[in-house]
């Protein structure tokens, strides 16, 4: 059940993320921080829907706190960071370097060996 | 000119900062008060919203969302994931000197090699998008 909220936290904050950076950058830089203009970016259907799978990753996220250490959760669910790389070189053309990617492939041996204890 | 250029480069780096620093306390502190207040919780998942320390932890990640998605409107998903990664090492801080829950050496080397490759990614020049 812990590696499967872990899926579910992973999956939806992937989805979320990719959705946030790609609106946002359609948008443009934020200037205004009057709360009527913060609300009317979520009346954009890619943040809409970000805030979906928002939804999704925290209420899973709680579930997993409840069962497990904050040390433990929160490492866990970093894995997140090896798919978003992919993702975001993929689909948001984002220029990831070997550098960036040695980085992400570290994370995924911190979240193999988090697994293992 | 070049001083006009140094300075509003200088303005950038200390805008984009300004915003890291933002996100990841707000989400550290979020995720920390999140934990105690589900430690302590009983009954459904729903019932625990009525917490006092789940609502202070719902009202730090809904400031750390609008902090992240402003960050995100100039800066590249790659370059914010791994900037904002020095959390992993401060909820583990937290966890063990706060919370005091225990964490195995396996756990700690884990948590280093996760904000190792975040870090190192970090390093990287943040990229534009093709």
């Amino acid at each position: 059940m812990t590696w499967l909220l872990v899926a579910a936290v992973v999956g939806s904050t992937v989805a979320c993320d990719l959705l946030q950076s790609w609106d946002m950058k359609r948008h443009g830089e934020v200037h205004d921080f009057r709360p009527s203009r913060i609300a009317a970016l979520f009346a954009r259907w890619p943040l809409a829907l970000s805030v979906v799978f928002m939804a999704i990753s925290f209420f899973a996220f709680l579930s997993l706190l409840a069962r497990e250490d904050l040390s433990f959760a929160v490492p866990a669910t970093a894995a997140s960071l090896v798919l978003e790389t992919l993702l975001a070189q993929w689909i948001l053309k984002e220029n990831v370097s070997v550098r960036r990617w040695a980085g992400a492939l570290m994370v995924a041996a911190g979240v193999a060996l988090l697994a293992r204890s | 000119m070049p001083m006009d250029a140094n300075r509003n480069r200088d303005a950038a780096r200390g805008k984009t900062a300004l915003f890291v620093a933002l996100v990841v306390l707000s989400n550290t502190f979020g995720n920390l008060a999140l934990s105690v207040g589900m430690k302590g919780a009983a009954g459904s998942l729903f019932a625990s919203l009525a917490n006092a320390w789940v609502l202070a932890g719902i009202a730090l990640l809904v400031f750390w969302t609008l902090a992240r998605m402003t960050l995100l409107s100039w800066a590249d998903l790659t370059f914010v994931l791994p900037v904002t990664s020095i959390g992993y090492v401060l909820n583990a801080l937290l966890g063990r000197f706060v919370l005091g829950e225990q964490i195995s050496g396996e756990r700690w080397l884990g948590t280093l090699l996760i904000a190792g490759g975040t870090t190192l990614a970090g390093l990287t020049k943040p990229g534009t998008q093709r």
